[in-house]
């Protein structure tokens, strides 16, 4: 029950029968010797932490210390309410205003699960609960969806990077796209290879993005970049479900990001250096947030 | 593999805004805190890389303190740990390194009071994933892929049995072991990495025993 890359993941789930969720499961108890309640249990809890992050971020009055962001989810979520056509539609707006709300109450300094990181922690609350909506899922085949997730992340992560700070943005937002690609498949009954696609479609999308916040702060363009990942997340997914495939392979396709990642110049690597954080605007925000003081 | 679990990926549960700023931030000071073995009076941060250049914004600074004074990365009172620590009467110094060091997320930290001083150098790789690099000047090279025993003693003779034994009546195996010491009868460390996981019970069996100063496992 082993896997280092998702060709491997994809080959040993297909091979038995299984659910990538179920060859994570497996794995964890295995590699650390818990039982599979403890496992399940822990993940659960992980879901519970994300509806309370939804739910506040879509009710609560959130901003943030630096005012920079806070009240975009709710505004999106009155939009919908209010407008008479929905331009991209409500299933997608669904996912990119939980996305949103999660990621204002991250920089709010409340409480998130990491997914992979707190940057990116929007994404993946975003898509689950999004797609639960549409397909009526029990708990548990939400749990399971983060365990997908946990599966591909888990090959991202070793064979390339999942911050900012190491491989830009595409490894951040990326990563947690890709992620929550694969994990919505799952829960919509598609195969492993169908989920393995989602995460070739969604990554290739977000190649050569770069980590550049405004003041160094996790909030511009960071919420947006959660929204905009909660979109391309279920969007990537629909397109595996209709059987579409990549021409690259999702594993090569990782090796791509790594690369790029690599080759980025480090004002690009959430120094602040570079990018959105060094335009005008951007520098001036962080005059007024962090006052003289700061170089 | 540094990242081993599933909860590597989909976790920590945590305090935003950043996992790697804050989280792995908090972590690093928790570990500190636990080398260290006590509540300090006085703690130095030197930060190095993107830590230098963005630790205000992100929290690194109260993550770090909070960490120190043994506060859970989702522990609500993380954000009010500057203020605590001065209640607490532990005296807080920030420093900015212009170094550049090996990993873009460094910190250092010495942790001090009247009974002596510990110094830890960590760094965040990302998820909020954590490694402690530098203990006490002894340079550490973990390999990450299993849990690691970090324990700080007394050159004596059988400190090392003793937390063999420990170990042993636990069912722990050693996958690799590494004692090192700056001089003859000083302080000395020893890096365990271990096939299972140990648990907070083992870790306190340890570091009951005589010569032990402070434990600290990096799961």
């Amino acid at each position: 029950m082993n896997f280092r890359t998702v060709a491997e993941l994809v080959e040993v789930a297909e091979s038995e029968n299984l659910s990538i969720s179920e060859v994570m499961i497996r794995k964890e108890m295995k590699d650390f010797n818990k039982p599979r309640e403890e496992i399940m249990r822990q993940m659960a809890e992980n879901l519970d932490v994300m509806e309370e992050a939804i739910h506040r971020g879509l009710n609560e009055e959130v901003a943030s210390q630096s005012g920079l962001s806070g009240g975009d989810a709710q505004r999106i979520r009155k939009y919908m309410k209010e407008a008479d056509v929905l331009l991209s539609g409500a299933d997608v707006l669904d996912a990119v205003s939980r996305s949103m709300a999660v990621s204002e109450i991250n920089a709010a300094m409340g409480t998130i699960v990491a997914t992979p990181t707190a940057g990116a922690c929007g994404i993946l609350p975003g898509c689950v609960f999004t797609a639960a909506d549409r397909l009526g899922s029990d708990r548990e085949t939400m749990v399971r969806a983060l365990f997908v997730s946990g599966a591909i992340g888990y090959c991202v992560a070793n064979n390339a990077f999942i911050s900012g700070a190491a491989g830009g943005c595409q490894a951040e937002v990326g990563s947690a796209t890709a992620m929550s690609a694969a994990a919505v498949v799952e829960m919509a009954g598609g195969t492993p290879s169908m989920s393995a696609e989602a995460v070739a479609i969604a990554l290739k999308n977000m190649l050569g993005l770069v980590c550049d916040p405004v003041a160094g702060l996790v909030e511009a363009p960071c919420v947006k970049r959660n929204a905009m990942g909660g979109s391309i997340a279920m969007v990537a997914a629909d397109m595996a479900m209709a059987g579409v495939k990549s021409v690259i392979p999702t594993d090569e396709v990782i090796g791509a990001m790594f690369r790029i990642g690599r080759d980025m110049p480090t004002s690009l690597k959430e120094t602040a250096l570079g990018g959105l954080a060094a335009t005008p605007t951007g520098r001036a925000e962080e005059r007024r947030i962090f006052g003289k003081s700061e170089k | 593999m540094k990242y081993r679990s599933v909860f590597d990926i989909i976790g920590p549960v945590m305090i935003g805004p950043s996992s790697s700023h804050t989280a792995g931030a908090a972590r690093i000071g928790r570990a500190a805190r636990s080398l260290f073995g006590r509540k300090p009076s006085r703690v130095t941060v030197t930060f190095y890389g993107s830590f230098a250049k963005t630790y205000r914004g992100h929290g690194t600074d109260i993550a770090i303190v909070g960490g120190v004074l043994d506060f859970d990365t989702h522990d609500r009172r993380i954000v009010q740990s500057l203020d605590i620590a001065r209640r607490e009467g532990v005296e807080v110094v920030f420093l900015e390194s212009e170094e550049i060091p090996d990993h873009p997320n460094t910190a250092r930290i010495l942790l001090e009071d009247e009974a002596g001083s510990t110094e830890v150098t960590g760094i965040s790789i990302g998820g909020g994933k954590m490694e402690i690099v530098e203990l006490n000047g002894f340079e550490l090279r973990l390999s990450g892929s299993s849990p690691a025993l970090l324990i700080m003693h007394h050159d004596r003779y059988g400190a090392i049995a003793n937390v063999a034994k420990v170990l042993a009546e636990n069912r722990i195996n050693v996958g690799y072991m590494q004692v090192s010491r700056k001089e003859k009868g000083s302080m000395a460390l020893m890096i365990i990495e271990t096939d299972q996981s140990v648990g907070d019970e083992i870790q306190n069996e340890i570091s009951r025993l005589s010569e032990i100063t402070g434990v600290t496992v990096l799961q």
